[in-house]
């Protein structure tokens, strides 16, 4: 009994560090023919029973602290993201346009750049890979999926524009930038199809009377993604950075 | 819509066309003569920043005041841009109109935010330079509708790269920085618009300036095909297969240093 748990133990730890041996693989052929690839390439789900998934998620993730911890926060959604658009891309809403499925396939892959680029900067100190509820979206749905899509990209913006100050590295915070910015362009664009308004894309609702976009601490955004992630995180040494 | 359609009805000339050349002759000329109108018309505290070796942190500017500042100069450009467009009769009425519209008052916003801002930091705000849409008569922005459009590409597209290179410089101050975050996503949202409004992608792909861009606007693309983050080859970590260069670029949009931002500004500024 104690050698199974103890095996299972590994198993999630080798999971947790997936990060390092992903990025391992691609140092070349020869750590990839050693094995060591193999176990953090699974989903979660495979991983385990169902109970033992279980165990595994009421595991608290944690962010860690400083710009590691930033960066983790930032994977959180981003994995989120990529999750999603890779569910849209590969089940698409009935009637989706040509148009349409062109944005959703470049969104899903930028969400995947940014999600693989951040695991791999952050190596072993990366969160594992979260799992995410998306019951609440109707896929078959154009108006469900593109409402998700917008409350996404408005948060992620949101999120990172809000995380900003909180980088202690300028080179992050430029790395960050460059993300940020590719984030807002999706929203104007998701927000475009999907809004009758024309000035939406950059809408009242979101752009306040100073011209400026939203800015959120960790604190929120977590809350508004938490009813999609399955996760607990715990996101505390990086809330503490702003008190 | 059909991008070759979209095109033609915005009365997009062919490479070969007359107007096209003045236009690309004209951009030529912009090293020599943008880069000294722009030194003669911004204040003297940004000149002297421009002499400054731009560093991966700095981008060129240093002091919170002169990056502000250099934010105002560009604000006031695209602010006036618009104000000139939204008054005359080149925007078509409709959709289109109400974009400007909105993108218009964010500009304005941005302008009526700045100015006190360095006046709460002991700074003077530059005053509006003098702008010249057509520089030189180049352009027919306000009569032309394809211009016009493709001069608002260029200005959004530019004020995304220039608010992030200027970022790191804002960092002593966490609230500065946060309202510089705020600008540039607004930035980046009006340029997913424009873009997708003349029937581009609204991201970036390598360093494409886009279908029906004049070749001049080229400096404004420069760097994005960048493939390297942080040290790291994106392309040796991205786990799907099927994302090639294109979708790498796309993902990153990159920093401008205020150098580059105020050459490719200068050519407007009289």
């Amino acid at each position: 009994m104690l050698k199974k748990t103890k095996e299972r133990d590994a198993k999630l730890a080798a999971h947790r560090n997936g990060s390092r041996r992903s990025f391992l693989k691609y140092g070349g052929a020869t750590v990839a023919a050693t094995g060591l690839v193999l176990a953090g390439c699974d989903p979660l789900e495979d991983l385990f029973p169902e109970d033992e998934r279980e165990a595994a998620l009421s595991r608290v993730v944690e962010l860690l602290r400083g710009d590691t911890g930033v960066l983790n926060y930032a994977l959180v959604l981003e994995q989120l993201e990529a999750a999603f658009y890779i569910e849209v891309v590969d089940n698409p809403y009935s009637g989706i346009s040509e148009e349409e499925f062109i944005i959703m396939r470049d969104l899903r892959d930028h969400e995947i750049v940014h999600r693989d680029f951040l695991k791999a900067a952050l190596g072993q100190s990366a969160i594992p890979t979260l799992t995410f509820d998306f019951s609440s979206i109707d896929f078959t749905s154009r108006d469900s999926v593109l409402n998700a899509s917008k409350t996404f990209e408005d948060l992620g913006v949101a999120a990172y524009n809000g995380a900003g100050r909180l980088l202690k590295s300028p080179d992050l915070l430029l790395i960050a930038g460059k993300i940020v910015s590719v984030e807002g362009r999706h929203a104007a664009a998701i927000r475009s199809i999907l809004d009758e308004d024309p000035q939406s894309f950059a809408g009242d609702d979101i752009i306040d009377a100073n011209g400026l976009d939203r800015a959120f601490d960790p604190e929120t955004v977590l809350k508004a993604a938490a009813p999609f992630i399955i996760n607990e995180i715990n996101a505390n040494e990086l809330i503490g950075l702003l008190k | 819509m059909n991008i070759y359609q979209l095109l033609k009805s915005y009365n997009v000339k062919p490479e070969s066309s007359d107007t096209y050349v003045t236009r690309r002759d004209a951009f030529a000329k912009l090293a020599n003569f943008g880069k000294k109108a722009v030194m003669a018309s911004v204040p003297l505290s940004l000149a002297a920043a421009k002499g400054n070796k731009a560093t991966a942190k700095s981008m060129g500017l240093s002091n919170p005041v002169d990056v502000l500042n250099f934010a105002l100069t560009l604000e006031y450009l695209e602010a006036q841009f618009y104000r000139e467009g939204c008054s005359c009769n080149v925007i078509p009425e409709g959709r289109d109109r109400a974009i400007f519209n909105i993108i218009e008052r964010h500009e304005f916003d941005h302008v009526k935010l700045l100015i006190p801002v360095i006046e709460s930091l002991g700074g003077e705000p530059v005053k509006q330079p003098e702008f010249d849409f057509t520089a030189g008569g180049a352009f027919r922005p306000f009569s032309d509708y394809a211009q016009f459009l493709a001069l608002s590409q260029a200005f959004e597209d530019t004020g995304v790269r220039a608010y992030k290179g200027q970022a790191a410089n804002l960092m002593s101050n966490g609230d500065l920085l946060t309202a510089a975050l705020q600008i540039h996503s607004v930035e980046a949202r009006h340029a997913s618009e424009v873009r997708r409004l003349r029937g581009i992608k609204g991201w970036i792909t390598g360093d494409e300036r886009g279908e029906g861009m004049p070749a001049a606007t080229q400096a404004v693309y420069e760097g994005e095909d960048n493939l390297m983050q942080g040290g790291v080859d994106v392309r040796d970590v991205v786990t799907l297969d099927s994302i090639g260069t294109d979708g790498i670029t796309e993902s990153f949009d990159e920093p401008l240093t205020s150098d580059e931002v105020l050459t490719i500004a200068g050519l407007f500024i009289v």
